[in-house]
């Protein structure tokens, strides 16, 4: 039973074509296909503007697809109904930039989904907030506003906001971006211990997929790599293939180009 | 040369004629008739998406009455607070003008036809059954409207509507539904206390203008004056002020994508069409009322 179970692939695209979030009529990747196994670690790579947020937003369910079929453990995607609402908290999402409530503080923006979904008072949030935020370093922000805090910081909100129900798979929108060496080894170790199964998660392995600029930071932490140009995407496999691709991009997204 | 006689001709023909006599006498240029028919048909949209936009929005409040009472009751007292509670210094201070300036000038004119009498029927005419609710929508819109289009734009245009659709929060149920509970219900209240505000300081000025109206006959004059159908249509009205003022306003800001800078813009079209609403609402209301008289 448990065999059958994990056999379920975590995201199932299938000559897919992404439409921008802006202008859904705009595809930005066509015939993607692609298989996230249950407990792997992605990360889709492309330059700026290539589509890789609007195709995480896709994965993540905020949009539906102009073409072909996306299952995410099982179920089509995008997924509105109530009745599967339960399916869809399986998966987490922090976009590029946090996109948090401006209206809440920090420890309310945490608390929101769990307060809308098990029905709580603020009162009653208490000691699962109070692990996120310490899990998250935020505890000395808690009652700040997000525009008073700085980029990091607000994606770290948004981070502990994605994981308030724990889902099985997180997608994270270029979280690395903009941040120092101290902020991105944070980030890097904090995934890892997710992928590889964290406390919060009782030991369980979580699926992450990632968006990035950049290759270089992911060496030795994802396990999977893709890229997304000129509307193709393509698996590029593990590190080891990637080092052995001639592709010009990926050498330049690795950071091996000689200028 | 002759190319450009026709140029010259109309131009003679034009300093010959007043100002709009061209309308009447050459056939209407396309580019006039597509600008009314742009206007008619973007008010006809408008009016498509805002009745959508409602019915979408009373069938959450339907499928989804008293889920995540934890959570949504406290932001429907926020926006009571908001659209009431916050609003009464200001409305306490219009109550007494509202009195003073009906009773001012209703009293000098009924004096000279010796229909003093009639003070309580004018009042429950005027204050009670038109200005009271109207004042009252136009000042929870200015106030509480114009905010809504502003807060709301601004959480559309930086994508914190996504984020609740990705937490798996409906922004209809948890941005939408608090917004019209909370206004309909605030209207109601602030139109009651500005009523009962005016009839108040209206005998208060009427005394001070040495009027020979006792209070008990005042408010015998009131008593009288209203029938249950003025409580009935007073509640309806206020809460559909209320309603229309939050669905306006609430579809400008989240119904459709914004930019930053589009959100003034749809402020002030949502101002415009949300009086108009009204407007036609009370005009609706007017027409119950003679009805029912």
């Amino acid at each position: 039973m448990s065999a059958i179970a994990t056999s379920i692939p975590a995201i199932d695209m299938r000559d897919l074509t992404v439409g921008a979030l802006s202008d859904s009529t705009n595809a930005v990747a066509e015939n993607v296909t692609w298989r996230v196994e249950q407990g792997d670690f992605w990360v889709v790579a492309g330059l700026h503007g290539a589509g890789k947020s609007d195709l995480l937003m896709l994965a993540g369910g905020v949009m539906a697809p102009l073409a072909g079929s996306y299952e995410f453990l099982g179920e089509g995607m995008p997924i509105f109904s109530d009745e599967r609402l339960a399916h869809r908290l399986k998966l987490g999402l922090v976009f590029d930039g946090g996109r948090l409530f401006n209206h809440l503080t920090v420890a309310e923006n945490i608390a929101l989904p769990l307060r809308y979904h098990h029905n709580l008072a603020a009162t009653e949030v208490g000691s699962t907030l109070s692990t996120l935020l310490e899990l998250t370093e935020l505890t000395p922000h808690a009652r700040a506003y997000p525009s008073s805090l700085g980029r990091n910081w607000q994606r770290r909100a948004a981070l502990a906001r994605a994981l308030a129900m724990r889902p099985e798979v997180l997608l994270l929108d270029t979280p690395l971006t903009g941040l120092d060496s101290r902020q991105q080894n944070w980030w890097l170790a904090f995934l890892g211990q997710l992928s590889r199964g964290h406390a919060f998660y009782s030991g369980k392995p979580v699926t992450i997929v990632v968006t990035a600029a950049s290759l270089r930071e992911w060496r030795g932490h994802a396990r999977q790599f893709a890229l997304l140009d000129g509307r193709r995407f393509s698996v590029l496999g593990d590190w080891a293939k990637l080092e052995q691709s001639d592709e010009p991009l990926v050498r330049e997204l690795m950071g091996q180009t000689n200028v | 040369m002759n190319g450009a006689c026709p140029v010259n001709d109309s131009t003679t023909q034009r300093s010959s004629e007043t100002a709009t006599g061209f309308v009447f006498r050459s056939p209407l240029p396309t580019s006039y008739s597509n600008f009314i028919g742009r206007l008619i048909f973007r008010f006809l949209f408008t009016i498509q998406g805002i009745g959508a936009f409602a019915l979408i929005t009373v069938g959450v409040l339907i499928s989804k009455f008293g889920r995540n009472s934890k959570v949504l009751r406290p932001l429907v007292r926020r926006e009571i607070a908001r659209a009431g509670t916050n609003l009464l210094p200001m409305f306490c201070f219009l109550a007494a003008a509202l009195g003073f300036l009906v009773i001012g000038q209703v009293v000098s004119w009924l004096s000279r036809v010796g229909a003093v009498n009639y003070l309580g029927v004018v009042m429950v005419v005027v204050v009670v059954r038109e200005l009271g609710p109207l004042i009252t929508a136009l000042l929870v819109l200015a106030r509480v409207g114009t905010a809504n289009v502003v807060e709301l734009g601004t959480a559309r245009a930086t994508g914190e509507v996504e984020a609740l659709e990705a937490l798996g929060i409906d922004p209809v149920h948890y941005l939408i539904v608090p917004r019209v509970a909370g206004m309909a219900i605030g209207t109601f209240a602030l139109t009651v206390y500005l009523i009962i505000g005016a009839l108040m300081s209206g005998y208060l000025w009427a005394f001070l203008q040495d009027v020979p109206l006792r209070p008990d006959q005042y408010f015998q004059q009131l008593a009288a004056s209203l029938t249950w159908v003025d409580f009935v249509l007073l509640a309806l009205k206020t809460v559909s002020f209320g309603s229309v003022i939050a669905m306006v306003t609430c579809y400008h800001g989240l119904a459709q994508p914004l930019r930053l800078e589009e959100v003034s813009r749809a402020t002030v079209r949502a101002v415009a069409q949300a009086v108009i609403g009204c407007v036609l609402l009370d005009a609706a209301f007017i027409i119950i009322y003679l009805a029912t008289a």
